[in-house]
């Protein structure tokens, strides 16, 4: 099993959100979700392992800003209105927002095993990750990087088609 | 170099390829990829080959009404399934034993088949090879690229919808394509606008807030093949997999399919009489 680091153990509950197929609203549900667990006075953060298409930031106007890092790792971009919403997502690490992340699988792996593990989280109530389509490189290493936490389990979005 | 001259035998006798790409997912390029293959096989002289390499979504299969159906092996190789005598079907669908089985596979894994895929069909003398892809910039678009560069690839066309979440998918893509010098034939705009049957008022169901694909093309400079309206009767004929073009001839998402697919074709030709000419 994967060393447990620090950051995660002040997460109360890790839900995922999944579908098989893209274009569906996965992004679009974890950023709802997200906002109206916040409205309801809860600890949220959001962690987008979408490297290739990752949509959250925009979603949530910061697509702009820039991440840091801190002695414990990196510090996540805090949005939504009270700007208390802990957002991670490789649209940060990116120079320009059409650079396209040409990566293959080992090298995303090894950068999701980093953003599940090295994010200064702090204390959450729940950690929604949103992900890519499919069911490859990325939900594996995810699911994997995940299993010594408290995750919940896994939401599933679809259409009707 | 064993590998790549394995590959150049095998695609010699293909004479066009187009790759259907978004970095975006359910924009519609298995529709589109569905739509132009059936469109360039209404001509019968033509022998048009569909490789869907989505390892981990393959839609193709149901969009042509061929779920079910098995790949065969002969002794030249294993044989494409065949929705027209001149229209050949090839996806990881066929290898499964259940629909709804998931294929759960790291890069390596997905690359391996997609080389068998191009290695191991026996595809024939193909006009068109046209190959669906997945959503995104990894590792099925890299090797496809790749393995590709064993034959010509007249180039990529692109799959939109109207959308800022998309296109900001969509201009990585393009940037991807200019990364791996793959030639952009043009950008597909869907889900463009729905025209209501009963009172013919129009609405943008997804909104183009930042100036949709038009926008998008003209600043950077690549083509707008064409936009496709919403009709309800292309998601239904996709899950019955037949084709829409023959089954809503009227509606005007047809007539923007089939002007889209015309000026892929030209481009196709086009380039490749002036290679011949080159040479």
């Amino acid at each position: 099993l994967p060393e447990r680091s620090t950051n995660l153990l002040g997460v109360r509950h890790i839900l995922l959100v999944l579908s098989g197929k893209g274009g569906v609203g996965k992004s679009t549900l974890s950023t709802e979700l997200a906002l109206a667990l916040r409205h309801r006075g809860l600890r949220v953060g959001i962690l987008d392992v979408d490297l290739c298409g990752p949509s959250i930031p925009r979603m949530l106007r910061v697509q702009d800003r820039a991440v840091h890092q801190c002695d414990s790792g990196w510090v996540p971009v805090f949005v939504g209105q009270d700007g208390a919403i802990a957002l991670m997502s490789i649209g940060f690490l990116l120079e320009r927002p059409d650079d396209a992340v040409v990566w293959r699988g080992p090298k995303k792996n090894a950068l999701i095993k980093q953003f599940v593990t090295d994010v200064a989280w702090g204390d959450l109530d729940f950690l929604i990750v949103d992900t890519p389509p499919g069911t490859s490189d990325e939900h594996i290493s995810t699911v994997e990087a995940l299993r010594p936490y408290r995750l919940l389990g896994a939401i599933l979005v679809t259409t009707p088609q | 170099p064993a590998e790549a001259a394995e590959l150049r035998e095998r695609l010699r006798a293909v004479r066009h390829t187009v790759l259907v790409l978004s970095g975006k997912g359910g924009v519609g390029k298995s529709t589109l990829s569905a739509a132009l293959a059936h469109g360039l096989a209404a001509d019968e002289r033509r022998q048009i080959a569909l490789l869907d390499i989505d390892i981990c979504g393959p839609s193709i299969p149901k969009m042509m009404g061929l779920e079910g159906e098995q790949v065969h092996q002969s002794g030249s190789g294993w044989s494409p399934v065949y929705v027209e005598e001149n229209l050949g079907v090839m996806s990881v669908g066929f290898l499964l034993s259940s629909p709804d089985d998931a294929v759960i596979w790291r890069g390596p894994k997905k690359n391996g088949l997609i080389k068998q895929f191009l290695r191991d069909v026996d595809w024939g003398e193909i006009d068109y090879l046209i190959v669906d892809t997945p959503p995104g910039t990894s590792d099925e678009h890299l090797s496809i690229v790749q393995y590709l560069s064993a034959t010509h690839v007249d180039g990529a066309v692109i799959v939109t919808t109207p959308q800022e979440i998309s296109l900001q998918d969509v201009r990585k893509e393009i940037n991807f394509c200019h990364k791996v010098k793959l030639p952009i034939i043009g950008v597909v705009e869907n889900m463009s606008g729905f025209v209501c049957p009963k009172c013919k008022k129009e609405s943008q169901i997804f909104p183009p807030t930042t100036g949709g694909a038009e926008k998008m093309c003209q600043n950077l400079n690549v083509s707008l093949l064409g936009k496709v309206p919403l009709d309800p009767q292309i998601g239904r004929s996709c899950d019955r997999g037949q084709s829409f073009l023959s089954e809503a001839p009227e509606s005007p998402a047809t007539l923007s399919y089939r002007n889209i697919i015309q000026r892929i074709q030209e481009y196709c030709e086009q380039h490749h009489s002036q290679e011949e000419r080159m040479i």
